[in-house]
């Protein structure tokens, strides 16, 4: 296959180049590993858009974070994907965390951040009355924004579909190298010819970045685990409390989530193996131990999950975001850590600019709005819930009742541009199995919905793609024959 | 020796003597079904077997049960009899599914019924 | 904008399993004809559907069912009776004025004002993600009723190498169920030093099938990139913390959880119900009358049962005292309230009502499970420091739900102090 650009990897990243790239004429692939898009860093991390303190001054990370932190309102309204910025405080609980708290709050003023405050334990209290009382000071950032990293990438993706994008999923690639001016990206579903190559390939992107330049980088698998709590329980938090920053990242958080539920992580553990998203009892325990330290009444009993995220980490420790050097017609994304959600609005802009500006592209007369998805039904109020019904009488089947979500919010994530594939795709776009339950009693009817829309036998659903099929077969295909 | 009698979720402990493979004694029932039991669960164990069987015309399958129970080296032979039939819908609750599973004498039943 | 009309419903029956379609039952025969029964799922029955084993109904039908035909006697009931029951029909919301929002596809939203609701929500089971279990999120992790309902209703096959974790009811009915449809059943795992399932269970679920139950274990990793490979289990030890060096190792692909289960109370708590933190469920008086007047709880949703003739007797209880106060009976008279002394977990009722009059028509039935195993032992009812009631006990287990009865004649003569009911080993 050719085609003009060739974007690997399905991250916030590439999905808001390829969404850019997709208003201008011209055959674009995006590549992706896994069966759906943001099934690596993009889909655990914290989902918190920083103000812009924390970096560097001068680091490309801090320019890029305020810059895309400044963008969020204008496109998450195009996309029709939930932003707050309920603000953040980052609390100091001794003498030489204030001295921390009054460096960032430096840093802050020198990165251009607006709305950064010095506060004291009574307003503290006052504004989050859950916080340990022996804090002594915090840095208030009022413009520090929740975002659910997953749903904005959903919907990057969804928008470049409808533009014309091709996504091809469950496509890894191996091999990069040059020919006669052409890049041939070896995937394991056979060649791709490409003129201009994007890499945002997150935990992979220095390993393919090194087969086509001479300089080289090294990007370390990091490891967060989090807890997530229930919403049910109004959250203890109403802004995200940050605790002062160490050296492998800014420490444990305890954070609201754009649906109300309370998230507690990351930890960072440098892991050998890029796929090791599995949970620890050691780092869990950490968290535990480490979020009490801010929220003192800390209540675990509503946990519904835990989960991994593994964040690429690059030796340098800023971001690489650019031409790569020394070869025409590749760019690339490297070492995309927190905050990388927050800069990616901004970093999806540099790259698609540099590409524009070495391979001038005409800008289609047409670009197609945003598919906004439908409103969630659970949180219409009586009067929309009607309509909605009289639109769609699917409405009224709620599949996943911890969450609310009805049949026609299934089957729409199912039929929408970038459609779920699998169990965990439908549950990212419509929640169905995200509450207390966690699918016990809904994943058997959407496991039914999927296998009627997608058309395959529901022994071949999976759980998450790959072989994470949920049934191994019909009982008689298995009853009395356990001999064989 | 003491067993648990299975008759009713009350589970009375059981102790039984059995001398030349016969039952003397029984101790600790707190009824007389638990007397019925501990004779037979020491000599000859029985079981009810209860299982879904495919319908060919329905999605759903069809839940049945052994009428009374049979013995309980019979069991698996039973669910390999049950699993090599196939029904067709229309059946109605306490039809019999497969008369004299595994030569028991015991009938197999529908427990539910399927329009 | 569409006009929405509000229904007027004397008595609104939440759920169509054995609680409510007993609740129903009861309240139709007490006299109410308007009566409505609201299911989320396409039919009646709830979770008896699916539990197809036997061993229903010995204290109510004097006979051995299983759930199907259990739960077909209420429904054939609930038909002859002709009571409304609307089945695909999710109920969105209620408040503590019993006005309650449902939906359904064939109906669409509906609005109903009742003048009495009774809760029959259920329960749920406590899934993995609230245990934490260190590992992957690989596929092949199932809460045991999720397995049962694959295998039992839709006719497939969830795993072929099974490890259960939990050894309540659920998941040694499925160590029998899945060994019978032709998987291995490697072990079954619990975390307590005893079995939170029937005994019966025990031997007729496990031992027939030689499937090992390893008490005080638990499963400490799961492992699997894509589906269940394998997990780890290890021993624990007196404060439940894993042993080190106790590890065991199984290759499976499928882990059942049977690790508990939590009544259902998300719209309990939207009426601003009282719930108890020890059986999760709402507080309830003697005619299991929430804090809310005219909104009364039963079955699994109140507290969780081991039995379902328990909370049919129960629930028929809760009908026929919603009934009652959709007729315009009021109750009167003094709580006493009713506490767990040692060794007693969740008493239920809560409270009981001492009439004006002193005189209490009939006895109360206080149900509650007990915290550990005990043998020979003595419940002991307490009036404040004055013993009123004592029972000698043979065998009492968490996993089997303990039940006295206060008569009438003791609860005429009740002091007002506070009830203790205690297990004396």
């Amino acid at each position: 296959m050719e085609y003009d650009i060739v974007i690997i990897g399905g991250g916030v990243v590439g999905c808001a180049v390829a969404r850019l790239l997709s208003a201008y004429e011209g055959s674009i692939a995006l590549i992706e590993r896994s069966t759906d898009v943001a099934e690596g860093a993009s889909k655990a991390n914290s989902g918190i858009v920083h103000a812009g303190f924390d970096a560097e001054p001068g680091s490309l990370k801090a320019k890029l974070n305020v810059e895309g932190a400044g963008m969020y309102e204008a496109l998450c309204a195009e996309l029709g994907v939930p932003f707050a910025r309920p603000g953040a405080l980052v609390l100091a609980f001794d003498e030489e965390q204030r001295a921390t708290v009054e460096d960032l709050y430096h840093k802050g003023l020198a990165n251009g951040v607006e709305g950064l405050e010095i506060i004291g334990r009574e307003r503290i209290l006052e504004l989050e009355p859950n916080v340990n009382p022996q804090v002594v000071c915090a840095l208030w950032a009022k413009t520090s924004g929740l975002v659910s990293p997953y749903e904005l990438t959903y919907a990057l993706a969804d928008h470049a579909v409808i533009n014309g994008v091709d996504f091809l999923l469950e496509t890894e690639a191996k091999d990069i190298h040059k020919e006669n001016g052409t890049f041939v990206v070896s995937t394991t579903k056979g060649d791709l010819h490409a003129r201009v190559l994007v890499n945002c390939a997150g935990i992979s992107s220095a390993r393919l970045h090194n087969m086509l330049s001479d300089t080289k980088y090294e990007v370390i698998a990091r490891k967060g685990e989090y807890y997530l709590l229930d919403h049910t329980v109004a959250p203890a938090f109403t802004r995200t409390m940050f605790q002062t920053p160490g050296k492998m990242g800014k420490g444990i958080l305890v954070s609201p989530t754009t649906h109300g539920n309370l998230l507690l992580g990351p930890t960072a553990e440098d892991v050998t193996d890029d796929w090791d998203t599995a949970t620890t009892a050691a780092a869990l325990r950490m968290v535990s131990e480490k979020a009490r330290r801010t929220w003192p009444k800390e209540n675990l009993r509503t946990c519904v999950t835990t989960f991994a995220g593994i964040r690429a980490h690059e030796k340098g420790g800023d971001f690489i975001v650019g031409p790569t050097q020394g070869v025409k017609g590749a760019y690339e994304a490297i070492g995309i850590e927190s905050p990388g959600l927050s800069a990616s609005p901004a970093i999806a802009q540099r790259l698609v600019s540099q590409i524009l500006q070495d391979n001038p592209l005409k800008k289609k007369v047409e670009w197609k709005p945003a598919y906004k998805g439908p409103k969630p039904f659970s949180g219409m109020t009586i009067q929309e819930r009607a309509e909605a019904y009289a639109q769609n009488p699917e409405y009224g089947a709620v599949i996943c009742r911890c969450e609310q979500v009805t049949e026609a919010e299934i089957r729409d994530a199912i039929r929408r541009p970038l459609g779920a594939r699998t169990l965990d795709a439908v549950k990212r776009r419509t929640r169905a199995g995200m509450g207390r339950c966690q699918g016990g009693f809904c994943s058997p009817r959407v496991l039914e919905i999927l296998a009627e829309e997608l058309k395959v036998d529901p022994t071949q659903v999976t759980k998450s793609g790959g072989k994470s099929y949920l049934l191994v077969g019909t009982l008689a295909s298995i009853t009395g024959k356990e001999d064989a | 020796m003491e067993i648990t009698c299975i008759n009713c979720p009350v589970g009375c402990r059981l102790q039984v003597t059995v001398e030349n493979g016969k039952v003397t004694n029984v101790a600790g029932n707190g009824c007389k079904s638990g007397y019925h039991y501990a004779l037979q669960e020491c000599v000859a164990p029985r079981r009810m077997v209860t299982a879904v069987m495919t319908v060919a015309n329905r999605k759903t399958p069809l839940s049945v049960k052994t009428k009374t129970m049979i013995p309980k080296t019979k069991i698996l032979d039973c669910m390999r009899q049950l699993s090599a039939l196939s029904l067709n819908a229309p059946i109605r609750m306490g039809d019999v599914v497969c008369p004299d599973v595994c030569g028991t004498g015991v009938d197999v039943i529908a427990t539910k019924t399927v329009e | 904008m569409q006009i929405l009309n509000t229904q007027t419903v004397d008595v609104l029956v939440i759920g169509a399993g054995p609680a409510g379609m007993a609740a129903a039952i009861a309240a139709r025969e007490a006299g109410v004809s308007n009566l409505l029964v609201l299911e989320r799922e396409a039919d009646m029955g709830g979770i008896l559907r699916q539990c197809i084993h036997n061993g229903f109904g010995l204290h109510r039908f004097k006979e051995e069912l299983t759930g199907p035909e259990y739960a077909q006697r209420d429904i054939d009931r609930v038909r002859e009776l002709g009571i409304e029951v609307r089945c695909g029909t999710t109920v969105l919301s209620i408040d503590e004025c019993r006005f309650v929002t449902a939906i359904s596809k064939e109906k669409g939203l509906q609005l109903f004002q009742a003048g009495a609701i009774v809760l029959a929500m259920g329960c749920r089971e406590r899934p993995n993600g609230s245990l934490g279990t260190p590992g992957t999120r690989c596929a092949g992790v199932f809460s045991a009723g999720t397995a049962q309902k694959y295998v039992n209703l839709e006719g497939y096959m969830p795993g072929k190498r099974v490890v259960i974790l939990g050894s309540g009811d659920v998941g040694l009915i499925m160590a029998r169920r899945m060994t019978l449809q032709g998987a291995k059943v490697l072990a079954c795992v619990e975390l307590m030093p005893y079995s939170s399932g029937l005994n019966r269970n025990i031997v007729q679920c496990l031992q027939d099938y030689d499937i090992p139950l390893y008490l005080s274990h638990t499963v400490t990793y799961i492992r699997g990139r894509e589906r269940l490979e394998g997990v780890t289990v290890s021993q624990v030890d007196e404060c439940r913390n894993p042993i080190p060096g106790t590890e065991k190792e199984f290759d499976c692909d499928t882990l059942l959880l049977s690790v508990g289960l939590i009544p259902e109370n998300e719209l309990t708590q939207q009426a601003n119900v009282e719930i108890s933190p020890l059986t999760q469920g709402a507080v309830v008086d003697d005619t299991l009358q929430t804090n809310q007047p005219g909104i009364f709880a039963c079955g699994n949703v109140l507290h969780v049962h081991d039995l379902v003739d328990f909370v049919s007797a129960e629930s028929l209880k809760a009908g026929k005292a919603a009934a009652e106060y959709a007729m315009g009976q009021r109750w009167s008279g003094k709580f006493v309230h009713v506490k767990d002394g040692d060794g007693v977990r969740g008493v239920v009722p809560q409270k009981i009502r001492i009439p004006e009059s002193g005189m209490a028509a009939q006895g109360v039935q206080l149900m509650f499970r007990p915290a550990g195993v005990y043998e020979n032992a003595t419940l002991r009812i307490m009036d404040g420091e004055k013993e009123i009631h004592k029972a000698k006990k043979r065998i009492l287990t968490p996993g089997e739900m303990a039940e006295v009865t206060l008569k009438s004649d003791i609860l005429n003569a009740l002091s007002g102090a506070d009830l203790t009911v205690r297990i004396d080993p």
